[in-house]
């Protein structure tokens, strides 16, 4: 019997109170998501929305860019994503390998940062990093958000990486090296392909972590403005276009998600 | 033969430097050197001096403080305690469904629901819940309608709402590591259980649950933690009655200015939830704390 059929046989008693629990779970779940995606289309008498339905419009969408400032705050968040993303995997891949490959002095402390910096709560982090700015005298804005935000980044990415690289052993690097190559083309050729899939999860995880965050951001942010601060300073009521916005990343971000479990799918045949 | 032999052992060091440098520089350096911009006195005009004012810590937590700080530390522990209990309760089954009664095809996808609010900005997820829950929202409407609400019924500014909102933001954390180590889980287990007469239900306590431990301790380091210290959820779900340590930390900073008093707060609130985790790892007991990440 394989394990997947072991498997199946204990799920072979129906049951209908777990998924009972799932679907209404995902029912919670969709709540906000649902309104969201409908309010984008409703007609805002002040430009904020309201819960009247006062008519399908598309005019949001086609006025992304009326609201001032939102446009901008969304790409700033955008390029400090990208960017705070590729920096971390260019700093955070060595360091991975370093810590998965190498014994050596200081890894366990360096493991420890890494144990800490990922559970430190936001607001100690965004609180501390002011107080550091502060203390030597760098003016905020977007510089200090994209060094604070490689800064959680690189944790991120360096335990995602590492937990790949462990699985997937060093057989077939030992193999080429015994085959002749030199260290450098063999990374290149052998670990990074092997890596893939580790790679573009980590960048992406980086990416969401980024665009994401305001409590950090709201410390170091200075007088820039990125896309969740320009929506948390929205109190007095969320301009329609805002959730165009939303809207717009979350189809996006489920048409990746379904690209790439059809790539998955399909590789693993 | 040498110089071959100290580049070989240079090697971790030179992969590990930058990565490390940054974290060091630009984490580790501005958590420590927190504690001592707390013990600073001063003011934003003239400018903070480090005087050891050990004195503050006394001054804010202490019995005679003039803003409750305390009050806002434990009414934080307690909101965060209660939604990571929600969120276990729930998320439990949830990853358990996942990991054993849905056929192997349907379980990315229907991992992905669970994962989907994370699609949507954090603070937009939020907002739209105080949209619904607010007094002109679709649910007081009707409730009010069936008249079972009274005019001055309401659901936001509850610690209810609060803590509603902090599952609901953290819940995906807790289901991703509680289904990853439920996953791991070798089926033979529950065979060897049920060869030796144990019944589904002594099977799942004497098995299943110790087995899945560790997950249970990674979801709550990640949804305790920042849910302790997170500002948003009562600003936008809830009032005066819910102000908490995070919205304190975020105001005496942003708003008065006073940096001293923020990074007193922020070490407390450090070493708190210090305690109280290593204070459940230890009763608990849970496996090498690397295993955790």
């Amino acid at each position: 019997m394989t394990i997947e059929e072991r498997r199946a046989r204990i799920g072979r008693r129906p049951g209908f109170v777990l998924p009972a629990i799932y679907w209404v779970v995902i029912a919670v779940t969709l709540v906000p998501i649902v309104a969201m995606i409908a309010y984008s289309f409703n007609i805002a008498p002040n430009h904020r929305i309201t819960f009247v339905w006062h008519g399908f419009t598309l005019a949001y969408y086609l006025h992304l860019t009326d609201l001032s400032g939102l446009w901008q705050a969304f790409l700033v968040s955008v390029v400090i994503a990208v960017l705070s993303a590729l920096i971390s995997l260019v700093i955070g891949l060595p360091l991975a390998l370093a810590l998965d490959r190498y014994r050596f002095r200081g890894r366990s402390l360096i493991w420890g940062i890494v144990f800490v910096d990922i559970s430190a709560p936001s607001i100690v982090v965004g609180a501390a990093s002011l107080s550091f700015f502060l203390t030597i005298n760098l003016h905020t804005g977007f510089l200090t958000i994209l060094l604070v935000h490689v800064a959680f980044n690189v944790a991120y990415v360096v335990v995602t990486l590492r937990s790949r690289l462990s699985g997937m052993g060093t057989v077939l690097e030992e193999a080429a090296s015994d085959l002749g190559a030199r260290p450098i083309p063999a990374f290149f050729t052998i670990t990074v392909p092997l890596l893939m899939p580790g790679i573009v999860a980590s960048f992406m995880l980086a990416l969401t972590m980024s665009i994401d965050d305001y409590v950090i951001t709201s410390f170091v942010a200075g007088s820039s403005t990125t896309f969740p601060l320009f929506v948390y300073g929205a109190k007095t009521g969320m301009p329609p276009q805002v959730l165009c916005f939303g809207t717009i990343i979350f189809v996006a971000g489920a048409l990746l998600a379904l690209a790439n479990g059809a790539l998955n799918r399909k590789s693993s045949f | 033969m040498r110089l071959r032999r100290w580049r070989r052992m240079s090697v971790p060091y030179a992969l590990a430097l930058l990565g490390s440098a940054w974290m060091i520089v630009l984490f580790l350096i501005p958590l420590i050197s927190q504690l001592s911009v707390s013990l600073m006195t001063g003011d934003p005009e003239q400018g903070y001096n480090l005087t050891w004012n050990f004195g503050i810590y006394a001054e804010l937590f202490g019995p005679g403080a003039a803003v409750p700080y305390a009050l806002f530390l434990g009414r934080a522990l307690l909101f965060g305690g209660a939604a990571t209990l929600i969120t276990i309760l729930v998320g439990y089954p949830v990853a358990y469904f996942l990991a054993f009664r849905v056929p192997r095809r349907w379980k990315t996808p229907l991992l992905s629901l669970v994962v989907m609010s994370l699609l949507v900005s954090f603070i937009i997820r939020t907002y739209m819940w105080g949209f619904i829950l607010g007094g002109h929202g679709p649910i007081l409407t009707w409730l009010r309608a069936l008249h079972l609400a009274g005019p001055d019924f309401h659901i936001l500014d509850t610690a209810g709402a609060v803590i509603g909102g902090l599952a609901y933001n953290s819940f995906p954390y807790m289901v991703l590591p509680i289904y990853a180590v439920l996953e791991r889980i070798d089926p033979r287990t529950f065979e060897a259980a049920a060869d030796l007469y144990a019944s589904p239900r002594v099977g799942f306590f004497r098995t299943t649950l110790p087995l899945s431990r560790a997950g249970i301790f990674s979801g709550i380091l990640l949804v305790f933690i920042d849910s302790v210290g997170d500002p948003v959820n009562s600003q936008l779900l809830g009032g005066k009655t819910t102000y908490m340590i995070g919205q304190a930390i975020q105001d005496s900073y942003l708003i008065q200015q006073q940096y001293n008093v923020a990074s007193a707060l922020s070490a407390v609130l450090m070493l708190a939830l210090g305690v109280i985790l290593f204070a459940y790892a230890r009763f608990f007991g849970t496996e090498n704390i690397e295993d955790l990440v």
